[in-house]
């Protein structure tokens, strides 16, 4: 492997939605929106100076067969090298990473949405993910008994405790209040947060994400361009992905083996050495409360065992030590299907850029971003962010 | 370079030769139809089409959209076409969606509507057989009765050549 | 700063309207044949690129990841891509910039497809292509756009259903020779003529078939690549391009959105005439006048022209311009991404002249493969060099 010494940078930001129902527009309504926005913020003619448009998406959470047909015309891409990417946004971004810096462009968008208000049987098409041959597929019509039974052994094998997972609800959930993107903040204690109504033991109802609507647009550029384009470029410095088993039965579940892997690559490539302690903040995976903190310590911010007291201890705070998901997360922002990604990547370059408003951490310069493909999968993705010049 | 395979015939199927696993998706969606199509379909109750002009490149769009995709402007306003228009092309249908074959044959065309530039619509073709069919003939709408329409691309039972169309 | 990077090993399986191996099967035999034929192991792989077009055939959501292990990505990075029937020949592409950035030396590329567990037929899924509120309540069927595309293409430049025809005999003779085919067969045009009706003016040996089936390929840098082996057949040129979704507000006679994406792998390979340049060509031919308008779009024929090209003996496998000395879609069969991923793994037996018995008779070093899809849509190009 070597690594080219070509910069990649956001140099776009742009969104829309962010709303557990958006009823008057549809899909490609919302996605004009944002990509309009993130052209603005990057100064371009998307007609003219975009080489390139990836969106990330799954059919099922269209609801159309071949989704890439309908993703065109509303980018400013009809005409245009344009594919879809088959996953998480994250997974968007680093595609045009490797693009750019193949040489193959100079400017690509990367678009990722969610339309979830639009899935009326949202968990037989979360089920539908399921291996069809082995009958797990038919165990239970919810499928988040499959995070019950991670969530039982991340618990069991690093002692963590419950509270402690609690305790991350309550603080997403608290985030998300100042935040204008966020759907579902409010003011939950973790006692409350235990004593709502069990969604798959040990998990409950207020530690699940809930579906929201959005969209979100970036521009990419190379070094050259995005040095003339954006006054506060937010340079890509390191990109990892990795997908462990699809077998559910054969994985290590205490353990997010993917963001491990994905997180080495990422880190060796921005030259991280202390996770730790070199990162400002994180914005990383909660679909459920437990994963912050199997991601934590996937991810090394912290040791093994230790993310539970970490968050108890107020250390990921958004004025704590290393703010994690200082935006609210999925939790206060709401699950947005393959859009999670870009969202976290929006809120950690508002950070990078002074732009977060009531969120701004203080001297945030370096930001990790984490992904997982959520139920039934280990798959995800991880991008090292960096302000400055 | 090469792994063969086992292919597996139709009798096969049929006798159950190999083992299957039967299942059926409960899929579901309820689309918000947006700005655009939600008024092209609540026009088509009142038995009208309608379509989005782009200031830029004149064209109006049918179906209708609140951006130009070639210009990436927003379009500016809502513009009524007429209900007629030319077949660009055409083709028979001797098959359903499932693959089974139709008793009769469906006449399938896109219609170029008058007064859009270049804009056309999918959809089937009724009141001539289908010998008859030419591309560049002029063909009109055929709706149906007003108390039937529900706010659909169905809501026009077809389109007809233009001189046996009311 | 681009590198160099090649293709150092290919692989398929038998293409079959149903077969008994499972997706994940299907994509471990491809890869594994891929592997042995650059002599190489699944932890040489760095990363994983799998193409496979709607997640509606297996049956299966988010399908790239129930199908990962059996591409050997357990533990590594890996991405699905997607752009609908132009995936097969847009996966090398993606595997290319895995390679092209800097991140990895060797990636494996697999395209699957497993049409058959849609029960009753596979066209079912196809409804599900159509705009939902627009197209679906009229009764679409997915060959209704291709009919009306070749009717077009037809009036246009007025082509006959019979000049059309030859392409069938062509491409379904030439898999004679292709141990993977699933429909070669000896056939006149006066056969296809009076093949059944499916959507006029398309009939049953008009379309390639519903099939399953995998093909992989692997890619490695310049450096790797000539370790691996001492034959690299170079990716010299990519290029892919979406038009708007509203077809109908198109002229479908000409494959503009095609033009575009072979220009941009023109650019890339430094081809000026490629007419002149590209000795071999694998291009997309689900239906047999889709070979006529591809040719026309990739600037092999002019426009109007490929039917006389095709008539002259020029496209035959021992013509002047061989194209699709495989069989193509039509004679080999469609399981839809790899299918595209087929032509890419031809061409790099062609280029190395080890195609055997398929082997075009002129001397070819510039191949070019190319698919398409979404609504008529979509184009990815590839172009390919030996030596
Ligand atoms: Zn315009």
């Amino acid at each position: 492997m070597i690594f080219m010494t070509d910069k990649v940078a956001i140099v776009g930001l742009g969104y829309s939605g962010f709303s557990p129902s958006t009823d008057r527009v549809s899909y490609k309504e919302m996605m004009f929106e944002a990509a309009v926005k993130a052209y603005r913020d990057a100064g371009i003619d998307a007609r003219k100076d975009v080489q390139s448009f990836i969106c990330c998406t799954e059919d099922f959470w269209e609801g159309n067969s071949i989704a890439d047909e309908y993703m065109p015309d509303q980018l400013g891409g009809a005409l245009r090298p344009v594919c879809t990417v088959a996953a998480d946004g994250l997974y968007g971004v680093i595609t045009a990473f490797m693009q750019i810096r193949a040489g193959l462009v100079d400017i690509a968008v990367v678009e990722s949405h969610s339309k979830l208000s639009d899935v009326v049987s949202k968990d037989d098409i979360a089920r539908f993910a399921i291996d069809p041959l082995f009958g797990v597929r038919n165990l239970d019509p919810n499928p988040s008994f499959l995070a019950g039974l991670e969530m039982n052994r991340f618990l069991h094998e690093t002692g963590n405790s419950r509270e402690s997972c609690a305790e991350v609800a309550s603080k997403n959930l608290k985030n998300a209040t100042s935040n204008p993107r966020a759907s579902y903040g409010s003011k939950k204690s973790p006692k409350e947060i235990l004593s709502s109504d069990v969604l798959a033991y040990p998990l409950t109802k207020l530690e699940a994400s809930k579906p929201a609507d959005g969209c979100v647009v970036l521009v990419l550029a190379s070094e050259s361009r995005a040095r003339s384009l954006a006054e506060q470029p937010v340079w890509i410095t390191g990109v990892g992905w990795c997908s462990e088993s699809p077998w559910i039965e054969g994985r290590d579940m205490s353990s997010a083996g993917y963001a491990s892997t994905s997180c080495r690559m990422a880190y060796k490539m921005a030259g991280i050495k202390d996770p730790g302690k070199e990162l400002d903040l994180a914005e990383i995976d909660d679909t459920f409360s437990y994963k912050e903190l199997q991601h934590m310590e996937a991810l090394d911010l912290c040791g093994r065992g230790e993310s539970g007291r970490l968050v108890e201890r107020g250390f990921t705070a958004r004025d704590g030590v290393l703010p994690v998901n200082p935006s609210g997360g999925s939790l206060g922002l709401g699950y947005m299907a393959e859009a999670t990604g870009l969202h976290r990547i929006l809120e950690a370059s508002l950070q990078l850029q002074g732009r977060a408003r009531k969120m701004q951490v203080k001297d945030a310069k370096r930001a990790l971003v984490q992904s997982w493909r959520g139920i039934p999968t280990a798959s995800g993705a991880v991008v090292v962010l960096e302000g400055g010049p | 370079m090469v792994y063969s395979g086992i292919g597996i015939s139709p009798q096969d199927v049929a006798n159950s030769r190999y083992l299957t696993v039967p299942y059926s998706a409960n899929l579901r969606y309820r689309w918000s139809t947006g700005a655009a199509v939600g008024r092209f379909l609540a026009e088509l109750k009142n038995g009208k089409i309608v379509g989005r002009k782009c200031d830029k490149c004149k064209r109006v769009l049918v179906p209708p959209r609140m951006f130009c995709e070639r210009d990436f402007i927003q379009t500016s306003k809502w513009v009524y076409v007429q209900d007629a228009g030319i077949v660009d092309t055409y083709s028979i249908s001797y098959i359903a969606a499932d693959a089974s074959r139709l008793e009769k044959p469906l006449i399938v065309a896109v219609i170029r509507l008058d007064g859009t530039g270049e804009a056309g619509i999918l959809h089937i073709l009724g009141g001539i057989e289908p010998k008859d069919v030419m591309i560049g003939m002029r063909v009109k709408a055929v709706w149906k009765p007003k108390r039937r329409r529900v706010g659909a691309i169905t809501d026009i039972r077809y389109f007809a050549p233009a001189g046996d169309a009311k | 700063m681009t590198r160099r990077v090649a293709i150092v090993g290919a692989g398929m399986t038998l293409f079959r309207r149903r077969l008994l191996e499972t997706g994940k099967e299907l994509c471990f035999e491809a890869s594994r044949a891929a592997l042995d034929s650059a002599n190489l192991d699944a932890s040489d792989i760095e990363a994983v690129v799998l193409g496979s077009a709607p997640d509606a055939f297996d049956g299966l959501h988010m399908k790239g990841e129930y199908l990962l292990d059996g591409a050997g990505a357990s533990n590594k990075p890996y991405t699905r891509v997607y752009v609908g029937g132009g995936t097969g020949v847009f996966t090398p592409i993606a595997a290319w910039w895995h390679v092209a950035s800097g991140l990895f030396d060797v990636c494996l590329a697999v395209c699957e497809e497993k049409m058959s567990p849609l029960y009753p037929h596979p066209q079912k899924a196809f409804w599900s292509i159509f705009d939902h509120t627009l197209e679906r309540p009229l009764g679409v069927n997915l060959v209704w756009i291709f009919a009306l595309e070749m009717r077009r293409y037809m009036h246009k430049y007025s082509i006959s259903e019979e000049d059309i025809a030859q392409v069938a005999v062509k491409n379904k003779r030439n898999a004679l020779d292709h141990p993977c085919a699933q429909l070669a067969d000896r056939i006149t045009v006066d056969d296809v003529m009076k093949s059944e009706p499916i959507v006029w003016p398309v009939k049953k040996l008009d379309i390639s078939p519903p099939s399953d089936g995998a093909a992989a390929v692997i890619l490695a840098s310049e450096e790797v690549a000539r370790k691996i082996t001492k034959d690299p057949v170079w990716i010299d040129g990519v290029g892919w391009n979406l038009d708007s979704t509203y077809w109908t507000n198109r002229e479908l006679a000409y494959p503009q959105y095609l033009e575009n994406a072979a220009r941009m792998a023109y650019r890339m390979a430094k081809v000026e005439n490629p007419r002149k340049e590209i000795d071999v060509a694998e291009v997309y031919d689900p239906f047999d006048y889709k070979e006529l308008h591809h040719l026309e779009g990739l600037q092999l024929a002019e426009r109007g022209k490929a039917a006389k090209l095709t008539s002259s003996g020029a496209t035959e496998r021992n013509g002047e311009f061989p194209v699709n000395p495989s069989g193509g879609l039509l004679g080999v069969g469609n399981p839809i991404a790899a299918a595209g991923m087929m032509k890419i793994c031809e061409l790099f037996w062609q280029l190395r002249g080890e195609a055997g018995k398929r082997q075009v008779k002129r001397d070819a070093r510039t191949g070019l493969a190319q698919a398409w899809g979404d609504l008529m849509q979509f184009s990815s190009v590839v172009v390919l060099r030996s030596r």
